[in-house]
């Protein structure tokens, strides 16, 4: 593992168990002398620095650029939100005026203003915090409260990959926006699902969308032992491999509850993560890295 | 004066559309001649964010001046203020009765939205 390796956690559904996976594999590695970091990416809630204890070395404020009008060089023509395909700005009365909370940052409003009337000011949406826990090294973002759009904050955070070691990306649960942003570039996507139809369900959601993102994938399944045989049949008939399954136990629940990692409840899991982890890596493609990492 | 009012339906004796970001449609009733036309919203009843924005552009553009609703949230509320447009909500009934409400001074004008935003 000298290059660096990007693996993403995802899942669809939500509470399937990422972060488990997530801080528990950093851990693993980390006792194994491997070089790790985990990225938590979750940044709406996020969970990993609840097991992980990080020390905060650094915290920085992540800002998006949005729009400024000049209301003397406007004349209310419109142009600005004709282009603006979000309504973050809109001409009404003389004036254009803004919503800034609705804006996307993509500048195209000061391109199609005629009269230069519109500027860049910055506007902070949450914050990124860096740190260290048993040797791991640890960054995540913090989404400010009310804020609606996480991914220029998880595009933030991914900023701080580095071309060494592992990098974990606890992504959010789901198959939208912020899951994109989150699990985009990486090498490999674990999916942790259960056995459970509503696991079952949101999994084929989560295959969908990173197959369409051409990005290789293998599923751990976590409370094996619950549910039925569906989750198992699916990923055979549809070629996905399970690179890892969690038997559910009480142990790992009573863990879980208290913020410890299930690998110092249940020892052998150290070997049952490290094991995923070098299955991921058989999965994986290669690829020619080009400027930025992510 | 132009008088705009969110509408499930296309004429006066339509129900009046409670929502006005994602009314179904608007009807322009002109105070002068009486006469009413019809505008309808569907792009803005799918939009995905930022509704009441749009639908307080399209009454703008109407020329209409004042507005009758159910309920208005907090950027369609600075949206029409720009406009200059003054709000009347809390309507309900038929378009036709939400106008005689406001002709007879039954409606209150607001002084800020009387609903949430659905983002921030």
């Amino acid at each position: 593992m000298n290059e660096g390796t990007i693996i993403a956690i995802a899942s669809g559904k939500g509470g399937t168990g990422k972060t488990t996976v997530a801080v528990n594999m950093a851990a693993a590695l980390s006792r194994a002398s491997i070089s790790v970091r985990l990225m938590d990416c979750d940044v709406e809630e996020p969970n990993a620095h609840i097991f992980l204890q990080p020390i905060m070395t650094s915290r920085e404020g992540a800002f998006v650029s949005v729009p400024v009008v000049d209301e003397e060089k406007c004349d209310g023509c419109g142009r600005c939100g004709e282009a603006c395909r979000f309504s973050a700005i809109v001409a009404l009365g003389a004036k254009a005026i803004t919503f800034p909370a609705l804006c996307h940052s993509c500048g195209g409003c000061i391109m199609a203003c005629p009269k230069k009337a519109i500027t860049e000011s910055s506007r902070e949406i949450g914050l990124i915090e860096k740190g260290t826990s048993q040797g791991i090294e640890f960054i995540h973002g913090y989404l400010k409260i009310g804020e609606a759009m996480s991914p220029p904050l998880i595009r933030a955070v991914k900023k701080q990959a580095a071309y060494d070691g592992v990098t974990i990306i606890d992504a959010p649960p789901g198959t939208s926006c912020p899951v994109i942003q989150a699990i985009r570039g990486s090498d490999y996507v674990i999916l942790v699902t259960e056995p459970t139809p509503f696991g079952l369900h949101d999994l084929d959601l989560a295959v969908e969308t990173v197959r369409q993102l051409g990005i290789p994938c293998g599923v751990v399944v976590n409370r094996v032992g619950m549910g039925d045989a569906r989750t198992h049949d699916y990923c055979a008939v549809n070629d996905i491999p399970i690179i890892g399954e969690i038997r559910d136990d009480r142990r790992i629940a009573e863990a879980y509850s208290r913020g410890e990692l299930i690998i110092d409840a249940l020892p052998h899991l150290q070997e049952e993560f490290l094991g995923i982890m070098t299955r991921a890596k058989t999965g994986m493609r290669k690829k020619e890295r080009k400027g930025e990492l992510l | 004066m132009k008088i705009a009012i969110s509408a499930a339906g296309k004429d006066l004796d339509s129900q009046v559309d409670p929502r006005f970001g994602r009314a179904a449609g608007f009807v322009i009733y002109n105070t002068e001649n009486k006469t009413s036309e019809y505008i309808a919203n569907a792009q803005n009843l799918n939009a995905v964010q930022g509704a009441g924005i749009q639908s307080a552009r399209i009454i703008s553009g109407t020329g209409a001046k004042v507005l009758i609703t159910g309920h208005c949230g907090p950027k369609a509320f600075t949206a029409l203020k720009a406009a200059g447009i003054k709000i009347f909500p809390g309507a309900d009934g038929t378009v036709r009765e939400a106008i005689m409400k406001l002709a007879t001074d039954n409606l209150a004008e607001a002084a800020g939205a009387d609903v949430a935003g659905h983002w921030a």
